[in-house]
């Protein structure tokens, strides 16, 4: 294991997130407050208690979940395609690495900033809305498993992107629609029937109810399987990234 | 001794089907600069890319230093430096931090001292903490050549690392070589300079098409397939060359002042003798007889047409 040049990725990567740390920082701080202040504020105090929480508290696990794995994907995939675009991957293809090693730098990397940001994020809530967590641990593991699991997901676009359209394209289209779909703002359960139902096929349902879980202790899906789905969409990805290194697809000919 | 660069039947096919290596062998000594000289397209950068790892071999084996490049990747790499023909660097980044990026990939510790010496070496220590945006074009090459030193290869691959910089810098470059050469440090590098393969190279390989056309010793391909030139200065200029001179094909020039005589060093007779003994039957009286050798430039420019010229 060269983890030299695991330590490399990682510190270079960070390095460009703390040159940009004001606008890193900024700018979900400043996003979540206008959520707070819009849904939680204004609307929430018209809505009435979901499950026994305040809406202003209850939307605090999809705000995190929304901003962590938009973080995570962004990050991780302009951290690879960048080097892409720009011709600098010659040094990572010619160096004594193996891509576990690479994917170990560039995730990792993109997964600490996520996580920073979702920490920031959870810190600004406590600002506006009384939040109670019934199970830090529990939420420390969806919250670094969230982290992880994008970030690899944001590899894999950043892999496949051939420009920089493609880039915001799969966030753009796919993920941010699962994620407002996917119980940030509202419990499935108050949804029709058929809207719960087409709605237990959105991954992300899995991930904002097991996080929501760990806050209030209520779910809308079994926390068991939440658990297994945020694994199995790891697993998966991990599984696209290893046979993306197999065959060189997109980076070696 | 084993060579530590060892390519066997090297072949690469792209995606639509050009053939960019076509079977190349190729052994190189430890220490020794080779330089690998071909038009554009020849597939120079293919070769310099698939021995690196950058790009697949469709078929054949390399070698580095004892170790597969595939099933020992590692240890292979490891001893590879490449400064790339193309500027890639990331612009927002500070020079010193890219440069230990790179050490740190190639899986050596920190090493300060190193990383300053070899920026001082390039004159790059003054520039340390500057973005690499800020630097010149020149600047930014002495920036890849501290990148591919600071693991400190063995092998290092230089493409065309003197393209499109000015006169200073092929001069240090030219000097770092030497440098690198007597630490032992093995140097393949593509350029179309000849005079750069003239100067610092000790074996020169050409490369069109493909295919490795020659790889020799720089001097012995000189002498074995250099064009040589006679001059032979008179005192009292002449209006024509005389009859009993007019076998040899002589050209007269300076004003009448010199008779030029063209010969092959690969022929088994020169003619220079008869040449000579002509010269002074004819009662010429002689000032000076200059011999010169056509450059590395005009064997290569011979050399290439040649060659794709049988293959059309």
């Amino acid at each position: 294991m060269n983890w030299s040049a695991i330590r490399a990725i990682y510190v270079f990567e960070m390095a460009r997130f703390f040159r940009t740390l004001a606008q890193s920082f900024l700018s979900p701080v400043l996003s979540t407050s206008l959520y707070f202040v819009v849904f939680g504020a204004a609307i929430g105090s018209r809505i009435q208690e979901i499950e026994g929480v305040s809406y202003g508290a209850f939307i605090v696990p999809g705000l995190i979940m929304l901003s962590v794995i938009t973080q995570a994907i962004s990050n991780a995939s302009f951290g690879i395609y960048f080097p892409k675009f720009i011709g600098t991957i010659y040094e990572l293809l010619s160096a004594p690495v193996s891509f576990l090693e690479i994917v170990a730098g560039y995730v990792g990397a993109a997964a600490t900033k996520a996580l920073f940001i979702g920490v920031i994020i959870l810190i600004t809530a406590f600002f506006f809305v009384d939040v109670t967590i019934q199970h830090p641990l529990a939420m420390v593991a969806f919250l670094l498993l969230t982290c992880l699991s994008f970030a690899l997901l944001g590899f894999i676009i950043g892999i496949w992107a051939g420009s920089f359209e493609q880039l915001q394209l799969v966030p753009l289209l796919v993920v941010t629609p699962l994620v407002f779909l996917g119980g940030s703002f509202y419990s499935i359960s108050m949804l029709p029937p058929v809207w719960q139902t087409i709605s237990y096929f959105n991954p992300v349902v899995y991930l904002i109810s097991g996080f929501r879980w760990a806050f209030f202790g209520s779910a809308d899906v079994p926390i068991a399987v939440s658990l297994f789905a945020i694994a199995g969409f790891t697993a998966a990805c991990l599984l696209v990234i290893g046979w993306i290194f197999k065959t060189g697809w997109r980076i070696r000919q | 001794m084993t060579p530590i660069l060892d390519v066997r039947q090297l072949r690469k096919s792209y995606a639509d089907g050009f053939e960019a290596l076509k079977g190349v062998d190729l052994q190189i000594e430890q220490g020794e600069i080779l330089a690998l000289l071909g038009p554009n397209g020849a597939g120079k950068t293919t070769l310099i890319s698939t021995v690196c790892g950058i790009t697949r071999a469709t078929s054949g084996q390399v070698i580095v230093g004892g170790h597969d490049i595939l099933t020992e990747f590692r240890a292979a790499r490891t001893m590879i430096g490449l400064v790339p023909q193309e500027i890639n660097l990331e612009p927002f980044e500070k020079v010193i931090n890219t440069v230990q990026f790179s050490r740190g990939l190639f899986g050596k510790p920190r090493d300060d001292a190193t990383i300053e010496r070899i920026l001082r070496q390039l004159s790059l220590w003054d520039k340390k903490d500057n973005q690499i945006r800020a630097l010149s074009g020149g600047m930014k090459r002495r920036v890849l050549i501290a990148k591919a030193l600071s693991h400190e290869p063995r092998l290092l691959f230089l493409d065309e690392p003197t393209a499109g910089v000015d006169v200073e810098l092929r001069k240090d470059m030219w000097e770092i070589v030497e440098g690198l050469k007597a630490d032992g440090v093995t140097i393949v590098l593509t350029t179309h300079y000849i005079e750069e393969a003239e100067a610092i190279a000790d074996r020169v390989g050409v490369i069109a098409k493909g295919e490795l056309l020659l790889i020799e010793e720089k001097a012995s391909l000189m002498a074995r397939m250099g064009q040589k030139q006679l001059d032979v200065q008179l005192s009292e200029p002449l209006e024509a060359v005389p009859d009993a001179l007019a076998r040899y094909n002589l050209t007269l020039c300076d004003n009448g002042c010199t008779l030029t005589y063209a010969y092959d060093t690969r022929a088994e007779r020169t003619g220079i003798t008869k040449l000579l003994r002509d010269v002074s039957e004819t009662g010429l009286v002689l000032r000076d007889v200059v011999t010169r050798q056509s450059s590395l430039e005009d064997i290569f420019v011979g050399l290439v047409q040649d060659e794709t010229g049988d293959a059309a």
